[in-house]
């Protein structure tokens, strides 16, 4: 059981931000849920499957993220309350199907929990789910504090089954992986049967087919439910202000930001100057609470991550009430005050509003800051990230890399996302060259494989996760055969999605539920659609380099090598070393060698160490997991493993 | 909540180090100390990448009166308590002042590029040099070296959480770290976890 479910109305708990999102559907009654892995998204559709047996749940992870939203569609059109997670990035796969989807609307509570990553903290954007609501014409919700985060998302299918439409709660990253203070609301008693009604006249929103069309009538529709929940939210306690009547300022803010918000404003003392009006309802804005608020002050500061949307949103609104509110001066992204790209913090803030106000504001001492900032370039060497202790990824990359120089034609590989992405820097031996969206590796190098005939010989290389490959790969490897492109393909399986902690995929013989489920395997898929495949341990680092050797020389289509080994930190390789590994102090000599420290200095695994007293390499037993693989790269034979019986 | 006057409010503390020694963890369980008490902790913390050998950083908020941001603000922090030394020096730049004080875990992580030999790490006297003089106050504790005698180095995070509830600045020690633990804890791993949270407690007194 879980903290999620075992405790009573009322009662005051610490929990993540995810965590509250989980808590709120869970008093909500949502019946099915359904999301692809992504930071900082991944840990509501993997509380919500541990507590899924009681409240009669069904959750899975999808295959992606457009699929994740059908599926849960199909429990929205039964009259069931569905909620469908994804990271930022998702939103766009999704989109195409969340277009018609809004055209189409809902029956049973719908909704959409994007979470937002400003400042790519671990992503490679920092893209901005917040548009697709005003895109696609659908209400937008963002919770302001961990209480919020959990009261929203419950109140948000209720909206939803109002409107009959999808309605997104966005959060970000500081939201989602923050923990804070929430109390409990009661779990409800009600059980929901499934049942999808379509005789009903065609038209009818809850008897009828459910499609987008005809698109002017359900067009204008849509619109209609946007004014209602414009009206709706004119009205909405996630709204709230705290300040002064007639502030000098009003602070315009909404998620995260507004607890930055609040935190400058108290670090600054000006509570008696600056007025905060946090916004839960962020599309549409509800125009009479904004032209309330707007009317009391001449000065207006918006603050978001990570785009200026909430700040042109009410600038249309200002401008549209400007007879009645009067002329307001701006200040946020669009005149430079807060800025433009990045994640926001409280320093920002009180950057922005000290500037504005006029107030002097030094954090600590000069002398200390220098010293501090002076000690850091000095004695705090930079920590770059690097695959862990035992990755099958250090090990594969480096015989990609390897392969690639002996091959000597400039040849490359093109990369996607994943705990792979990090063979861009050094801890991939700098391998790959290109790096976009899931999948988008395959799908490059199909276009690079047909650029021979302009004189291109380079040959060229994608990689992709085990994951990935269902997620987005297989659209761009059936491009890749059907075109006669001529490339290799590397699939690096580890078993998982591990990047996000290991979410079970299609390629696992169970599911979220802990249910036996059909494994689908990467290579017969391959094979089916007409690839050469070879399959290899990344930690045999001969093999690998050897087959791949060979797969490139080959010029007869699509070539795909798994590389096959459960992540260092899976369950079932985590805490269980293979080998125990030393270097033989007797064999290393250090400098002296002429292999100018190879293991160290390239191989680059943080469980093999230099010791610079000593002037020989050696293993750090707290970090080395035994995998064993650094014995093979040694030219002198120096790293010594045993296998642990 | 509850009538305890912190020395400030809001009272911040920052765990950092490594990831993959376990510094969510210790963050989660010395706020869950806090909550039983009953103040207001928020907690801001960055993982996803976290286990992939970057620095890590936890953000403790605590207040008997409302939720503060997860970010603290720079040059705010209260107390630091760091499972890797360099990684203090870090914190401090950023968050540092010269009211703060500082628990450090003596063991270090090279970081990659020091490994490979582009980038030189600080001798641990430079390290405590170093700390010395931006703080109040330093402790220096074998915390990875000790946990490696009770036989499993990530408990080197609960002899910091131990240390850090030795500090005395917040209201919370054994019972409290039992009761939290005990969330969410499998029974049979709470002797080891008792045993480090009280050696980090001993070693504050050395």
């Amino acid at each position: 059981m879980s903290y999620l479910t075992d405790e009573k109305e009322g009662a005051s708990c610490l929990v993540m931000g995810n965590e509250a999102i989980v808590r709120g559907a869970l008093e909500a009654g949502v019946n099915v849920a359904s999301g692809y892995p992504g930071t900082p998204s991944s840990e509501i559709i993997e509380n919500l499957s541990k507590v899924a047996k009681e409240p009669n749940l069904y959750v899975e992870w999808s295959v992606n993220e457009k699929v994740a939203l059908e599926v849960a569609a199909a429990a929205s059109f039964s009259r069931l309350r569905a909620l469908c997670v994804m990271k930022q990035n998702g939103v766009n796969v999704a989109s195409d199907f969340l277009l018609h989807l809004a055209g189409s609307g809902t029956r049973g509570g719908f909704v959409m929990v994007t979470c937002d990553d400003p400042g790519a903290l671990s992503s490679v954007n920092e893209g901005e789910s917040r548009f697709f609501a005003r895109l696609l014409e659908i209400p937008l919700l963002e919770p302001g504090n961990f209480q919020e985060a959990k009261d929203m998302t419950k109140w948000a299918f209720d909206l939803s089954e109002e409107l009959r439409q999808i309605v997104v709660v966005r959060s970000v990253t500081r939201m989602s992986h923050a923990s804070g203070n929430i109390t409990y609301g009661r779990l409800p008693a009600e059980k929901r049967r499934a049942e999808f009604r379509f005789d009903g006249f065609a038209l009818d929103p809850d008897e009828g087919i459910i499609i987008s069309a005809p698109v002017a009538w359900k067009h204008q529709q849509q619109q209609e439910k946007i004014r209602k929940a414009r009206e709706i939210f004119e009205g909405c306690p996630f709204n709230t202000y705290e300040g002064p009547e007639r502030p000098d300022l009003l602070l315009i803010t909404s998620s995260a930001c507004y607890l930055y918000s609040r935190e400058a404003v108290n670090v600054l003392g000006a509570e008696d100057r600056v007025g905060l009006l946090k916004m839960g309802t962020t599309w549409p804005l509800p125009p009479k609470l904004l032209a309330k608020h707007l009317s009391r002050t001449d000065k207006v500061m918006i603050v978001e991550e990570v785009l200026p949307f909430l700040e042109e949103n009410v600038k249309i609104l200002a401008a549209e009430q400007a007879a009645e509110i009067g002329v307001k001066t701006f200040y946020g992204k669009n005149d430079g005050t807060i800025p433009m790209t990045g994640e926001m913090n409280p320093d920002l803030v009180i950057a922005a509003l000290s500037s504005v106000l006029g107030i002097d504001y030094v954090p600590v001492p000069e002398e200390y800051g220098r010293e501090a900032q002076a000690s850091v370039i000095a004695r705090a060497p930079n920590r770059e990230q690097v695959f862990c202790p035992g990755c099958p990824h250090r090990a594969s990359f480096f015989s990609i890399h390897n392969a690639l120089e002996m091959d000597n034609r400039q040849g490359f590989v093109c990369g996607d996302i994943g705990c792979y992405t990090m063979a861009i820097g050094s801890t991939g031996f700098n391998t790959l060259k290109t790096l976009h969206s899931m999948g988008s590796g395959a799908g490059i190098a199909s276009g690079f494989g047909k650029l021979g005939q302009f004189g291109m010989d380079q040959p060229i290389l994608a990689v992709c996760g085990d994951s990935t490959f269902y997620h987005a790969v297989i659209p761009a490897l059936v491009n890749a055969v059907h075109n006669r492109s001529n490339i290799t393909l590397v699939v690096l399986d580890n078993s998982g999605t591990a990047m996000t902690g290991f979410q079970p995929h299609p390629g696992l013989d169970h599911n979220v539920l802990g249910e036996a489920v059909p494994p689908i395997d990467i290579a017969r898929i391959c094979e089916g659609i007409g690839a050469r495949v070879e399959i290899r341990d990344p930690f045999d680092l001969e093999g690998t380099r050897e087959t791949l050797n060979e797969l490139i020389e080959d010029t007869s289509g699509v070539k795909v090598l798994i590389m096959r080994k459960a992540c260092a930190l899976s369950p079932q390789r985590k805490n269980k070393k293979d080998y125990t590994v030393h270097v033989d102090e007797t064999i290393c000599i250090g400098e002296e060698c002429g292999c100018g420290r190879f293991c160290t200095r390239i191989f680059g695994c943080p469980g093999l160490i230099w010791n610079a007293e000593k002037q020989k390499a050696e293993i750090d037993e707290v970090i080395c997991v035994g995998c064993g693989v650094c014995a093979d790269i040694c030219p002198q034979g120096a790293i010594k493993r045993e296998e642990v019986a | 909540m509850t009538a305890y006057r912190l020395p400030k409010d809001p009272y911040n503390i920052i765990i950092t180090g490594v990831g993959g020694q376990g510094n969510v963890m210790a963050s989660r369980v010395f706020s869950n100390m806090l909550v039983q008490k009953g103040f207001f902790v928020t907690i801001g913390e960055t993982f996803g990448a976290s286990q992939r050998g970057g620095s890590v950083m936890s953000h403790i908020r605590v207040s008997s009166k409302s939720t503060w941001s997860p970010q603290v603000p720079k040059g705010k922090a209260d107390v630091v308590v760091t499972l890797e030394p360099i990684e203090a020096i870090r914190v401090l730049a950023g968050y540092g002042n010269p009211a703060v004080k500082v628990l450090t875990n003596t063991r270090a992580i090279y970081p990659a590029g020091v490994i490979a030999g582009r980038l030189s790490y600080p001798s641990l006297d430079e390290i405590k040099e170093t700390l010395k003089k931006l703080s109040a106050r330093a402790w220096f504790i074998d915390a990875t070296d000790e946990a490696v005698k009770l036989g499993n180095a990530i408990l080197g995070n609960i002899i910091m959480i131990g240390a850090l509830s030795a500090v005395g600045d917040l209201p919370v020690g054994r019972g409290d770290f039992e009761a939290a633990l005990s969330r969410t804890l499998p029974a049979e791993k709470m002797a080891d976890n008792l045993t480090a949270f009280d050696l980090g407690v001993e070693l504050m007194k050395q």
